[in-house]
C-alpha cells in the first residue's frame, strides 16, 4: 500500500540539467518526511512536481492516492503548499487573502470568511487581520502563508523551506505550528537546508544531492550509520597529537580524524561512556595531558558529509570556506553513496566543528 | 460555473489592489486628459475634418479618437500586472489551487475592464467640460461606449499575451504601448484620414482602431460636417467592423494566452 505521498523514478531536466534524476519517495499517512539537502539538489523541483506545478519527464508519482499526472485537479484539492516565498498577496488583507484562497477552493463565500477567521485565530494574526499584508513582518508573513496553505485542512501537506530567512524566534514559532499540524494527522513533505530542522519535526529524513535521494531513514538510523558515537580530544601539546592518535586508534570503530592546530582527535566508537573512562585512563598513563574530552553523537552535519562529501550549504556559512574544500578532497563521500558500513564515510569534512576562527585546515590529516 | 466564479474572485482581488493602489487609476487618467486638452486649444483650431476647420467641429471628431486610445492603453496595465503576478509566489499558490486555468488571466482582464470604465467616465466628464456634444440620442451614445469597452477588453488580452512572455512588468508595460502609438496615430483618431497619403490611407481605414473610432462618431453624432467616409467597407459599416476586429482579436488572443499561462511553468 503505497503512502500519502509516493513516487517512484522521478525525473525532470531543464535543458541540460537534470534537476529530478530518479528520485523514489514513500511517506506514510500521518508522518512527516524531511526532504534535506543543499540549494539545487532538487528539493524545490521534486516539491514542484508533487504538487502538480510542474510535470515530470519520467517516473510516477501518487499523492493522496492520486495520479498526479493524470489527475491534476484532484490532487489540488487534496493538498495545501506553503512555498519558499509567501506566496500572498501583499496589497490585500491577511483575511482578504485568506477568504480568497478558501473560494479558490471553491468553498462558498460564508464559509471562506468563517474559515479565514478561525485561521487568523489560530496563527495569531486577528490584530493584523484587517491590514494589507505588506505591513506584515517576515515572521507574520510566513504564518499567513501557511494558513492559507491550510484553508481546506488537506490531508497532505507541501512545505518548502518553510523557516528559510526567519529569525531564530520565529522558527521557533512556525515550528510549533508545524508540530500542532502533525499532531492532527497531517501528512507532511517538508524541505529543507537546515539539518536541525530535518531533525527537530520529520519522522523521516530522506538525504537529496544532485537530483537523487542518497539516504533515508530516521533521525537516529541515518546518525547510526555515520559510525555511532565518537569521541573527541583536544591535547594540550601539538607533540602529542601523534600517540594520542596511536592510543585512539585501539578503541576506535573507524578513520581517527585529526586536526593539527586545533590539537583536536575524533574516532568513532562505541561502548559509551565505559569506554570513555578507559580511553582517559589510557591516555592519562602515557603521560598525555588534555585539555578537554567528550562523547558526541554524530549530529546531521556528520551525516550529511558522510554522504554527500561535503556540507550542506547553509553549514558553510558559519564554517571555514576552506574547511568546504578539504571536505570534498579527502571525500570518501561517494564510497558512503553507494555502501552501507557505517564507516566508509567518516573522517571527512572535519570542518563541521571549526568555528570561524579556523581559517588554517591544511593541517588536517587523515590517519588510518 | 466555477470558471466563472473564480474568475470574479481574481477580478475582485485585482480590483482591491486598484482601490489600494490610487496612483495607477490617476496616472493612467493624466495623459488622456492631457490629450484632450493638448488637442482641443493646441492643434484645435488648424486641422481640418470633413469641409470644416471650426475647432467645435474638431472637438467633437477628436474625442471619439482620444477614447478610443484610451482604451487600448489597458493593455499595458494588464500586461504588467500580470507580468507582475507571474513572478511572485502567489503564483505558484493559484497553480496548486483547484481553480479554472484561466482565471487568473480573466481575472486580471475584467478588472481592467472596470478600471478601463472608470476612466472613461472621467475622461468624458473632462470633455463635456472642454465643449464635447453628442447629437444622437442615449441609446446610440451608450453603444458607442459599448464598442469602446469591448475594444479595450480585446486588448487587454494582448496585453496579458505581452506579460506571460516577458520577464518584468516594466518590461511589458513599454511592450503593452510602444506599437499602440503607430497604430492609434495611423488612423483616423486624431485627423481626417482622406487627407493621408494613398498607402497611409488603406492602412488607416483597415486599421481596427479606425473602425471603432468611425463607428463611435457616427453614434455619437460627432461626423463633421461635409465629412464623407471611404468607400473601404469597414469605413462604410464601422459598427459591424468595430463587432467584428474586436470579438477577433479577443478570441484569438484570449486563445493564444490561455495556452501561454498553462505551459508557462511546466
Amino acid at each position: 500500500m503505497p503512502g500519502a505521498i509516493y513516487a517512484e523514478g522521478l525525473v525532470k531536466t531543464f535543458g541540460d540539467v537534470r534537476a529530478l534524476d530518479g528520485v523514489d519517495l514513500d511517506v506514510p499517512e500521518g508522518t512527516v518526511l524531511g526532504l534535506l539537502g543543499p540549494n539545487g539538489a532538487g528539493k524545490t523541483t521534486a516539491v514542484r512536481c508533487l504538487t502538480t506545478l510542474l510535470r515530470p519527464d519520467r517516473g510516477k508519482a501518487v499523492v493522496a492516492g492520486l495520479d498526479v499526472v493524470k489527475e491534476p485537479d484532484a490532487v489540488r484539492r487534496s493538498i495545501g503548499l506553503s512555498g519558499q516565498f509567501a506566496a500572498v498577496d501583499e496589497y490585500l488583507t491577511g483575511r482578504e487573502n485568506l477568504q480568497m484562497v478558501g473560494r479558490l477552493y471553491q468553498m462558498r463565500a460564508g464559509a471562506a470568511k468563517r474559515r479565514a477567521a478561525e485561521l487568523l485565530e489560530q496563527f495569531h494574526l486577528t490584530d493584523a487581520a484587517d491590514r494589507p499584508a505588506k505591513t506584515y513582518s517576515g515572521g507574520m508573513r510566513r504564518r499567513l502563508d501557511l494558513a492559507a496553505a491550510l484553508v481546506v485542512s488537506p490531508p497532505v501537506m507541501f512545505m518548502d523551506e518553510p523557516t528559510t530567512g526567519l529569525d531564530p524566534r520565529n522558527r521557533q514559532q512556525l515550528w510549533e505550528v508545524i508540530k500542532d499540524l502533525v499532531s492532527g494527522g497531517t501528512t507532511l513533505l517538508l524541505t529543507t537546508q537546515y539539518l536541525e530542522e530535518a531533525d527537530h519535526l520529520a519522522h523521516d529524513i530522506a538525504v537529496v544531492d544532485h537530483g537523487r535521494v542518497i539516504a533515508q531513514g530516521t533521525s537516529d538510523q541515518l546518525k547510526a550509520r555515520t559510525g555511532g558515537e565518537r569521541v573527541e580530544v583536544v591535547v594540550h601539546d601539538r607533540e602529542h597529537l601523534a600517540t594520542a592518535a596511536e592510543v585512539l586508534r585501539g578503541f576506535g570503530k573507524g578513520e581517527t580524524t585529526v586536526e593539527e592546530h586545533m590539537r583536536k582527535l575524533t574516532v568513532p566508537v562505541t561502548g559509551g561512556a565505559k569506554l570513555l573512562a578507559e580511553v582517559i585512563r589510557e591516555l592519562d598513563t602515557r603521560g598525555i595531558e588534555i585539555d578537554d574530552i567528550g562523547l558526541r553523537r554524530p549530529t546531521l552535519d556528520d551525516v550529511f558529509i558522510s554522504l554527500t562529501g561535503h556540507l550542506a550549504e547553509t553549514a558553510t556559512e558559519t564554517g571555514s570556506g576552506t574547511g568546504t574544500d578539504t571536505g570534498t578532497e579527502t571525500g570518501t563521500g561517494t564510497d558512503a553513496n553507494t555502501g552501507t558500513d557505517a564507516n566508509t564515510g567518516t573522517g571527512t569534512g572535519t570542518g563541521t566543528q571549526t568555528g570561524p576562527e579556523t581559517t588554517d585546515t591544511t593541517g588536517k590529516e587523515t590517519t588510518k | 460555473m466555477s470558471a466563472t466564479t473564480d474568475s470574479l474572485v481574481i477580478a475582485h482581488r485585482n480590483l482591491i489592489r486598484m482601490a489600494r493602489i490610487p496612483e495607477m487609476l490617476i496616472f493612467g487618467l493624466i495623459q488622456p486628459i492631457m490629450f484632450v486638452v493638448l488637442f482641443t486649444y493646441v492643434f484645435g483650431g488648424s486641422i481640418q475634418v470633413g469641409s470644416s476647420s471650426s475647432t467645435q467641429a474638431y472637438r467633437e471628431f477628436l474625442m471619439a479618437g482620444i477614447f478610443a486610445q484610451t482604451v487600448t492603453f489597458a493593455t499595458a496595465g494588464a500586461g504588467a500586472g500580470i507580468a507582475d503576478d507571474m513572478h511572485k509566489g502567489l503564483i505558484d499558490r493559484f497553480r496548486s489551487l483547484p481553480m479554472a486555468r484561466g482565471a487568473v488571466l480573466t481575472g486580471r482582464t475584467l478588472a481592467d475592464l472596470v478600471q478601463t470604465a472608470l476612466t472613461l467616465l472621467v475622461l468624458a466628464i473632462v470633455a463635456v467640460l472642454v465643449g464635447w456634444r453628442t447629437h444622437e440620442n442615449l441609446g446610440k451614445v451608450l453603444a458607442g461606449f459599448g464598442l469602446l469597452l469591448l475594444l479595450g477588453y480585446a486588448f487587454s488580452w494582448i496585453g496579458a499575451l505581452i506579460g506571460l512572455s516577458v520577464r518584468t512588468p516594466e518590461a511589458a508595460t513599454s511592450g503593452g504601448l510602444i506599437w499602440l502609438f503607430p497604430l492609434t496615430f495611423i488612423s483616423n483618431a486624431f485627423v481626417d484620414a482622406n487627407q493621408m497619403p494613398a498607402f497611409l490611407r488603406h492602412i488607416a481605414e483597415w486599421n481596427p482602431f479606425s473602425a471603432t473610432v468611425q463607428a463611435c462618431r457616427e453614434l455619437f453624432g460627432n461626423l463633421p460636417p461635409g465629412f464623407e467616409a471611404s468607400d473601404a467597407w469597414p469605413m462604410q459599416h464601422p459598427v459591424w467592423a468595430s463587432l467584428i476586429w474586436s470579438v477577433l482579436i479577443l478570441l484569438i488572443f484570449r486563445t493564444l494566452a490561455v495556452r501561454k499561462y498553462r505551459s508557462a511553468t511546466a
